[in-house]
């Protein structure tokens, strides 16, 4: 059960250290988004003085805005972006890469070789060109960094069900006539939890790297809606008159996505140390 | 002067579990001791002790291990620092393992890899000509040529005869064989049995061989140790320990050990048409250029249990599993009660499908490890019945029973079940339909010979209690008085030869049966 897999996972430091710095950084994004306006008392788009000036705080930035509030406010986006973009990439991946592991033939061959021609693809140019295309649309966001993620999860989810379709219990279930649905679902799907879990973990921390990334190039989440990646384009100039604009998204960002490497890891050994368990 | 001498050895895990509890044997130069136990007992770590070796995760807490070269001095292997007893290895104490496949190295070519075990220790003499030497010694060609081979242009038997030749090649005092023959078939067994048995006694050898196997121990063996939970419980000479066994374990894993003789006579007069349930006709399989089965007929009729004997590579799995719908592309025709059967397991209707059972040959890999034992006994009713849950659970626990399965395993995982107790679930996955033909693919030869007997006595009394059919298919000709009333034996994907079971093992017809009967190791 992938409940133990958590639960021996948890057992490692790293995964308490991973577990700690990833809650603080969730907690921040989401009481800040819920209570920011009553901790600092102004709204995400209200001027509380003058352009780069120490008010609050954190002081202000460019145009005026309060640092904190536009901190305090701009992590949920990035967070659910991310989350939802590796959900499409993890789930469209699995189930291609265990269709096409268990298939095998020409469908295994369109499969693997279509996600060979994305992998080619740099993620981020990927994600460039179709917004250069659209337009920086929130759901095409997630859309495209969930799409580029699919191959690179797919081919976890293959090779890992070629392992586990070799083994008789899979041969027992088609002995009794169990729809190939049924079997990938019930008998693969709950033995590849483990590797599929350490990919979770590592599309995860890559999701929001591309989020913030692309919301810093202004392709991402637009002005003036406060976000992380946005705010350190934002206030790149002033780095040296008022870093505090800079300084906290990109500890945030760096406290997050380490934090998610560690579970990851974590993750990773703990599927690595069950699975010589049982052999 | 003895070559080996190990006394009081103990060992335990890292974290203070003991392993060992004073283990204590020696081997005189020339003879070869047996070490026998069942999986768990202790016997690969009291043989590779004589290696100074233990296995990640194991420590020698006291005891020695003293190791005399020939003519020199004994030095105790456990005492010695990491590079000396690096130096003794391979050339004073030699190491055969169980799996050759495993153990040479794929990328070097034979002869360069038994000239390395000579250059590693500097070999005085001249490298080339005791390469030569040692493989004309066991057997093998010694040409330039057959040198130039790597290994798998072998077959598993002269692969087997090359890992001998390296652990020869010094002429060691001790050597210590781990299983050697557990892959492989019966008649190159005996080959390298009799292999083993001249170079121990040509090179005055002191030979230690680990195995589970008590047949090929009374061939080989001159003295036998008997270990039972990281203990020798009885030891002595190999015909006094085997014929007159004094320790109870002893007498109760000998007792478990299906001889071929067995008890005579069970079966009646052969009729083939008569009242037959299961029919195989021109069964053909072929895998690219290969055809494993070339045109197989076989009939199983109502009650009976039909042993299908073949050695590895015959076809016999390929054609068990023809038999069920596994292998899609077999032609030929298989009829149930006088119906044809799909060559697909999924074009079988539900009927169909709970009427012909399959019990795998490995009870590791025919669970699946993240269900439990009762959902897995349950997957055949939830997809060929229309049982609702209730019922299904009713009949789940009912199966259970009756392959002597406590209730308090149902709910467990598959990784908390020993491997007969697994087989047992195995085997009740099979009969939660209650087929009429039970087949059953080398159920037995991934467990301890105590596990295996009440395995068998398990589907003996199942057949008598449901009145199913059972094919047995095997490569262990011993069982066939213990489960069949017929035998049938394929070999190159053919029957060369069928009959009742006491036909068959008294007046063996063909050619084969003969070889093969010759080459089964007996107590």
């Amino acid at each position: 059960m992938s409940g133990g897999l958590l639960r021996r996972a948890l057992g490692l430091r790293q995964a308490k250290i991973g577990l700690t710095l990833t809650g603080i950084v969730v907690l921040l994004a989401v009481a800040g988004a819920l209570f920011g306006n009553m901790i600092t008392g102004y709204q995400p788009d209200d001027f509380s003085g003058k352009p780069f000036h120490a008010n609050g705080m954190a002081g202000t930035d460019g145009v005026g805005r309060d640092v904190l509030t536009r901190f305090l406010d701009g992590g949920l986006d990035l967070l659910g972006y991310g989350l939802a973009a590796t959900a499409i990439g993890v789930l469209l991946g699995a189930a291609l890469g265990m269709l096409a592991g268990y298939t095998g033939g020409w469908l295994d061959g369109l499969i693997m070789r279509g996600s060979d021609v994305l992998l080619s693809i740099p993620q981020l140019v990927f994600a460039l060109l179709a917004i250069a295309m659209i337009g920086p649309k929130g759901w095409l966001l997630i859309l495209v960094i969930g799409i580029t993620h699919a191959p690179r999860v797919a081919r976890v989810a293959r090779q890992t069900t070629v392992g586990v379709i070799g083994q008789d219990y899979i041969k027992a279930a088609q002995l009794y006539g169990m729809p190939r649905r049924r079997i990938l679902l019930r008998e693969v799907l709950p033995n590849i939890t483990g590797p599929l879990m350490v990919e979770l973990g590592l599309r995860l921390t890559y999701s929001i790297g591309y989020v913030a990334s692309l919301s810093f190039l202004g392709l991402g989440i637009q002005p003036p809606a406060a976000d992380w990646g946005l705010m350190i384009n934002e206030n790149r100039i002033a780095l040296v008159v008022q870093p505090w604009g800079v300084v906290l998204p990109v500890l945030a960002i760096a406290v997050l996505t380490v934090g998610t490497n560690l579970i990851t890891d974590s993750l990773a050994a703990a599927a690595a140390r069950r699975t010589t368990e049982e052999s | 002067m003895t070559a080996l001498d190990v006394t009081d050895l103990h060992v335990s895990t890292v974290d203070d579990t003991p392993v060992l509890r004073g283990v204590s044997y020696s081997i005189e130069p020339g003879e070869i001791l047996a070490l026998v136990g069942e999986s768990g007992s202790g016997k690969t770590t009291a043989g590779l002790a004589a290696l100074g070796h233990f296995r990640t995760g194991l420590k020698a807490v006291s005891g020695s291990v003293l190791a005399s070269s020939c003519g020199g001095a004994p030095s105790d292997v456990l005492a010695l620092p990491e590079k000396q007893r690096r130096a003794l290895r391979g050339r004073v104490i030699s190491y055969i393992p169980q799996d050759p496949a495993l153990s040479l190295n794929h990328s070097l070519r034979i002869g360069k890899q038994i000239a390395e075990v000579l250059e590693v220790h500097g070999y005085p003499g001249s490298v080339e000509d005791r390469v030569r030497e040692t493989l004309t010694e066991v057997g093998l060609p010694s040409d330039t040529e057959y040198q130039r081979r790597y290994p798998h242009q072998l077959s598993g038997g002269q692969q087997q005869r090359v890992g001998i030749a390296m652990a020869f090649a010094w002429k060691p005092s001790v050597v210590v064989l781990d299983e050697p023959t557990t892959g492989l078939d019966v008649t190159t067994q005996a080959l390298i049995l009799e292999t083993v048995a001249k170079l121990a006694a040509e090179q005055d050898t002191a030979a230690l061989y680990i195995t589970h196997d008590l047949a090929v121990v009374a061939q080989i063996a001159h003295r036998v140790a008997v270990m039972y939970s990281g203990e020798i419980v009885e030891s002595g000479a190999a015909r006094q320990v085997l014929h007159e066994p004094q320790h109870s374990y002893t007498r109760a894993l000998m007792a478990a050990v299906p001889g071929i003789e067995g008890p005579v006579g069970r079966s009646e007069a052969e009729e083939p048409d008569e009242d037959v349930v299961l029919r195989a006709e021109r069964i053909e399989v072929s895998y690219a250029d290969t055809k494993v089965l070339r045109g197989v007929d076989l009939a199983v009729r109502r009650g009976e249990s039909v042993l299908l004997l073949g050695e590895s590579g015959s076809g016999k799995t390929t054609l068990s599993r023809s038999l069920c719908g596994l292998i899609e592309k077999c032609t030929g025709t298989v009829t149930l009660d006088g119906n044809p059967l799909s060559a697909s397991a999924r074009k079988r209707s539900c009927e169909q499908l709970r009427d012909v059972q399959y019990v795998f040959q490995s009870p590791f890999s025919s669970l699946n490890p993240r269900r439990t034992i009762a959902e897995s006994v349950e997957v055949p009713l939830r997809q060929l019945t229309d049982l609702d849950k209730d019922q299904r659970r009713k009949r789940v626990a009912e199966v259970l029973e009756q392959v002597r399965l406590d209730p308090e395993y149902a709910d467990r995982l598959p990784g908390g079940l020993s491997g007969g107790q697994r087989q047992r679930a195995a085997i009740a996955r099979a009969l939660v339909t209650t087929p009429k033909v039970l087949v059953c693919d080398e159920v037995t030869s991934a467990l301890d010979v105590s596990v295996q007997a009440t395995i068998l006595e398990l589907l003996g009394e199942l057949r008598t209690e449901l009145g199913m059919s059972i094919l047995f298919v095997t490569h262990n000709i011993a069982l066939a008085r213990h489960v069949a009333d017929r035998i049938a034996v394929l070999r190159e994907g053919l029957i060369v030869e069928q009959g009742t079971v006491d036909r068959v093992l008294d007046a063996p017809e063909h050619e084969y049966t003969r070889e093969l009967l010759a080459n089964t190791p007996k107590l």
